[in-house]
């Protein structure tokens, strides 16, 4: 039996391609062409588009001490995180948490690639979310 | 510069000293704002024709009438974030300058819980995930801004540090501000980081505080026999396309200005004069990165000419340009209703030469004041001695 999927932590933020792998959703504004992450709910006006996967870490820093709740819905042992704005191919950029990477490897520059990231809330349970990791990283 | 009729002028200014404290209100230190103010310029509650106040979180200023007296004047309330009292203050300015009244009055007051603010994601037009995940934090946002600019323009270390060094000695001589320590640049380089390249000391506080400024028409201030300082500019703006704002989970790929850029350039154009004509600026500082880029998007100086500036202490009280003097929010802490106003207070004392021992030298005239806030608002204000 294959284990219970993780529920993802919200609709309309990522999707997966037949291979498994994800896809972020990003909007693109039938009016204007501006390109928005995340999709918004009106989907008339906004195109489903699924965002580039690879990008550069365009700014970075490190969340270490436990922000409020709400809105975190984290656990109260709290372990310091990464964050970074990741310029994804000319197109956007976009927040995300960084994984799999050392503190002390982040730099601006750096060549990331879209990876899911399982998020621990404070009753115990998970839910999937999406973040960036090192291209070399499977 | 020859008075004109629509001429507005601030006659007097009052404040609650900012930090905690535990017996009062926001509402009350409001009040005894008012109360100071109205003192100062020797006037009485019933001579004020209208006012504008607003917090963010310490509830209604109208309900303060309840305290100074019902007096049936027009009391109109302000909630526009970290913009509250910039905004209250373009009221009077307005209403000023229409003609409509010729005496009021602009109040700011704020009364924050301890520990970093604590944002709903749904009040910014924001999916829950963003906030549920951590990444809406507003020392994240100038962590990143900051970060990316001290690469894009060469800032160093030391000298976000040195920002820090400049306002807590600057708090030091000011009976208003929160941190009155001074705190050496090798302690605030050296303490722990809170988020990178921030150390704890290169952050603001929420905290509390109130601010009353008393307007009047040119005609008035002189009948009053109050000089006080003319309000050449008040000038609220907007986020434009490209703009890196506080609460953003994407960026366009196009970078653009700020709305400090826009809220700058109106005030100046409002005011007829140059960035190089300004004698003292309080500009936004939540964190040093703030105050370093704030220099540049008000057109202070070119990005990347920072470093240079504030190692020859240009941005100090004896500088060139004194930035911050009585501490910004770094030693005052930010009580978001009263902060902006705080700025134009301590331009108003300083213009007006009762700044005691952080006066600044060489008979300042023109003052400046700058505040920044989410979604991506600045307000921007000019004074005149």
């Amino acid at each position: 039996m294959s284990p219970t999927p993780i529920p993802l932590i919200a609709e309309r933020l990522i999707d997966f391609d037949v291979g498994g792998a994800p896809i972020l959703l990003g909007g693109r504004d039938q009016v204007t062409g501006r390109l928005v992450f995340p999709l918004p709910a009106d989907e008339d006006r906004f195109e489903r588009i699924a965002l580039p996967d690879r990008g550069r870490l365009w700014s970075w820093t490190i969340q270490r001490f436990r922000p409020k709740s709400p809105p975190y819905a984290g656990p109260a042992e709290f372990t310091p995180y990464a964050v970074g704005y990741v310029a994804l191919d000319e197109a956007i950029i976009v927040e995300s948490r960084l994984s799999g990477v050392a503190f002390e490897d982040l730099r601006i520059g750096l060549p990331l690639r879209l990876t899911t990231e399982t998020f621990t809330l404070q009753n115990g349970e998970t839910r999937l979310t999406f973040a960036f990791a090192p291209e070399d990283r499977s | 510069m020859s008075p004109s009729t629509s001429d507005v002028r601030i006659i007097a200014a009052g404040i609650h000293p900012f930090g905690r404290t535990p017996g009062l209100s926001g509402l009350q230190q409001g009040v005894f704002a008012v109360r100071q103010a109205l003192a100062a310029a020797g006037l009485d509650w019933r001579d004020i024709q209208f006012a504008y106040g607003g917090s963010d979180s310490a509830g209604n200023a109208d309900t303060m009438v309840s305290e100074l007296g019902l007096t049936g004047l027009q009391f109109i309330n302000v909630a526009n974030g970290c913009a509250t009292g910039g905004s209250a203050m373009f009221g009077a300015y307005s209403t000023i300058k229409s003609g409509e009244f010729d005496l009021g009055i602009a109040v700011g007051f704020d009364k924050h819980p301890r520990g970093a603010f604590d944002p709903k994601p749904a009040d910014w037009g924001l999916p829950d995930w963003y906030g549920e995940t951590g990444l809406m934090l507003t020392t994240q946002f100038f962590a990143m801004k900051t970060q990316r600019y001290m690469a894009e323009h060469g800032i160093s270390v030391q000298t976000l540090g040195r920002v820090a060094e400049k306002a807590f000695a600057n708090g030091v001589a000011t009976p208003h501000a929160w941190r009155r320590e001074a705190v050496d640049l090798e302690t605030i380089l050296a303490a722990p980081l809170v988020s990178d390249p921030f150390t704890k000391f290169m952050f603001c506080s929420p905290g509390e505080g109130a601010v009353a400024l008393v307007f009047a028409s040119a005609a008035r201030a002189r009948r009053l026999g109050l000089d006080g300082v003319r309000l050449r500019a008040a000038a609220v703006r907007s986020r434009p396309p490209g703009s890196f704002e506080v609460f953003s989970p994407a960026l366009d790929i196009v970078r653009g200005p700020s709305p400090t850029t826009l809220a700058s350039r109106a005030a100046f154009e409002m005011a007829g004069v140059a960035p190089a004509d300004i004698d003292i600026a309080q500009l936004q500082d939540t964190e040093t990165g703030a105050e370093i880029m704030h220099m540049a998007e008000n057109g202070f100086c070119a990005d990347g000419d920072q470093d240079a500036w504030i190692a020859e202490g240009r941005t100090r009280l004896e500088g060139a340009l004194p930035v911050n003097t009585d501490g910004g929010c770094l030693a005052c802490g930010e009580p978001i209703g009263a902060s902006g106003l705080r700025q134009v207070y301590e331009n108003f004392v300083q213009l007006t030469g009762q700044a005691g021992a952080r006066q600044v030298g060489g008979d300042p005239r023109l003052g400046y004041s700058h505040v920044y806030g989410a979604p991506g608002v600045s307000a921007v204000a000019i004074v005149e001695r």
